[in-house]
């Protein structure tokens, strides 16, 4: 199978669309390229979803943690501490569990005019499933770094908002948010590839795949255990994770260098990448 | 274990599960958890010296041992470890079979990669295919330990490189100006009083290492993990114990482990960091030294 034919066949076999048999027999690195390639696609849309709702629900959660109410901020001192404290793969299996022991039922509601059909035993499947389990845990992360950075803001800023007289959602929203996220971005650049390389994990732990429409690790780990030949699928996986790390880092810097452009050129916070850490 | 336990069907709830939970498959589970106390054991002292290794390595004169030091370094950056994980036991298991394959076997003339085959002469399969059971149990559970040293030895290695950077340069100025060679200056001076830098890291990465102990079930070692899911799943009345699908329940069991587990080392390492803290010539010790005078 040349290149252009295994980019055909398997291009977007992760979401069902091409090829149903996976390569057998002697597979050429082309198609392994291909269908890690094509796995990658679950990472970035557990990346995507996970992230972009777990932003607001970590801010909610990081202003409960800050709250001088004891009924608001135990419950979410208690979340952060229960996703953070516990390992992700143990979330996992948990979750599905839990999932499984729903009762099926499927019901249709409408949604701006339109019919829907929900069902509950999507729950159990990895693309709702695992995405809620990823949307708490990166919650979780998320608030510690905002509650964090929350907790950091100069006390300058927040007596001089006093100052002009900006109270409540306004001085909220023109002085504590803005310097909370610019405080807190270098970091949650960190947790945004930290979240990343979790996903790694979704097809790993209690998750079944369907019809073999897998993540990007899943479709390496196939072909190592296929050609007992670890030293070509892995470091696909490897080159296209880093290549997509690179793509966050680029992204967040430019929302960092946003974030910060009122300042002078030498106050200005740099992104400090960490190693990356499981959780 | 109970003598009562001879019937398990005619008992009431309390003592049915006082019998279940101490039955032979529960004292396997349970034994299970040492698996991760020696994995903790083994891993936690041996990634700490490859990171150390590592740091040296990077502050060396010599450069392709710097880059050495570097690279392994900066490997875990970008790259989920999960990828290393699979990686490493696979490559290990492999390199030494091949080794061995070339010093046992030096009349063997066929290809050892064969398509989709990896084949080595009998002598050299490892363990031999004859070995007893704990043979291939201790060699598997060998190359996990080693996996995890290498992957977490690489997060040692960043912490412990920065710990070094952070020391302050008149330290070892001072030194150097005692006439201390480098060597000497290094042992004297640097280590000892880089480990305040290097804790906050080092503490991180330890309870990290703790959260990355349930991914020995996907490395085949009979884990903690492996026995909840093996036990809770539902047993028909053909068995002793008959009950539903039980796994939730185990996980959650496994859930409250690990956040006993973090919290507690949480506690202990935030008593070492004010231990360490005690005379160093940092903000901690700073504060230390005005709250006794």
């Amino acid at each position: 199978m040349t290149c252009a034919e295994a980019f055909q066949a398997y291009a977007l076999r992760a979401i069902g669309i091409g090829e149903r048999a996976l390569p057998q027999g002697e597979i050429t690195v082309c198609e392994q390229a291909v269908l890690i390639g094509s796995g990658m696609i679950w990472n970035v849309y557990f990346l995507v979803l996970a992230l972009s709702l777990g932003f607001f629900f970590a801010v909610g959660l990081a202003l409960a943690k800050a709250s001088d109410t004891w009924l608001i901020r135990k419950p979410a001192e208690w979340f952060i501490f229960l996703f953070r404290g516990s390992p992700l793969f143990i979330q996992f299996f948990m979750a599905y569990e839990a999932f499984v022991m729903i009762p099926r039922l499927g019901f249709e509601f409408e949604l701006f005019g339109i019919a829907i059909g929900a069902e509950t035993r999507w729950f159990a499947r990895a693309w709702l499933g695992a995405l809620i389990v990823l949307f708490f845990n990166t919650s979780a992360y998320a608030a510690e770094i905002f509650y964090g950075a929350l907790r950091s803001i100069p006390k300058g800023d927040l007596e001089a908002a006093d100052a002009y007289g900006l109270t409540g959602w306004k001085k909220f929203k023109r002085i504590t948010f803005p310097t909370t996220m610019r405080l807190a971005w270098p970091a949650y650049t960190n947790e945004a590839i930290f979240m990343f390389h979790a996903t790694a994990l979704v097809f790993f732990s209690s998750f079944p795949t369907f019809q073999q429409r897998g993540d990007a690790l899943y479709y390496a780990s196939y072909f190592a255990d296929r050609t007992f030949n670890p030293f070509i699928p892995y470091p696909i996986v490897a080159a296209y994770f880093v290549v997509l790390t690179l793509v966050i880092i680029t992204i967040f810097g430019a929302i960092n260098r946003r974030l910060n452009r009122h300042l002078p050129q030498d106050q200005r916070r740099r992104l400090r990448l960490r190693p990356t850490l499981i959780r | 274990m109970f003598t009562f336990c001879e019937d398990p069907s005619t008992l009431s709830s309390l003592p049915w599960f006082a019998c279940y939970l101490t039955n032979g498959v529960h004292m396997l589970f349970y034994q299970s958890f040492l698996t991760v106390f020696a994995l903790l054991a083994v891993a936690a002292p041996l990634s700490l010296a490859f990171g150390f290794l590592a740091a040296t390595a990077s502050r060396s004169p010599i450069a392709p041992a710097r880059w050495l030091g570097k690279g392994y370094t900066s490997m875990v950056r970008g790259i989920p470890d999960i990828v290393f994980f699979l990686f490493f036991v696979l490559v290990l298991d492999q390199g030494i079979e091949y080794i061995r394959h070339v010093i046992n076997c030096p009349d063997w003339d066929e290809p050892i990669r064969q398509g989709a085959n990896f084949l080595v002469c009998d002598a050299a399969r490892t363990p031999q295919g004859n070995a007893a059971q704990w043979v291939h149990e201790t060699y598997n559970f060998g190359l996990a330990v080693f996996t995890y040293a290498i992957v977490f030895g690489a997060f040692c290695g960043n912490v412990l490189f920065g710990a070094m950077n952070a020391v302050p340069r008149p330290q070892l100025e001072t030194a150097a100006a005692y006439g201390m060679t480098r060597r000497q200056a290094f042992w004297r001076v640097l280590v000892p009083q880089m480990w305040i830098y290097a804790l906050p890291g080092l503490s991180n990465i330890w309870v990290i290492l703790i959260k990355a102990t349930p991914l020995l079930f996907l490395l085949g070692i009979e884990d903690i993990v492996y026995w909840a899911r093996e036990i809770g799943g539902s047993r028909n009345s053909r068995f002793a114990y008959p009950h539903p699908d039980w796994r939730f329940w185990y996980f959650l069991g496994l859930l409250i482990f690990y956040l006993c587990f973090t919290r507690v080392s949480e506690v202990v390492l935030a008593r070492v960091t004010k231990r360490l803290s005690r005379g160093q010539a940092t903000a901690g010790g700073e504060a230390m030294r005005k709250a006794t005078t």
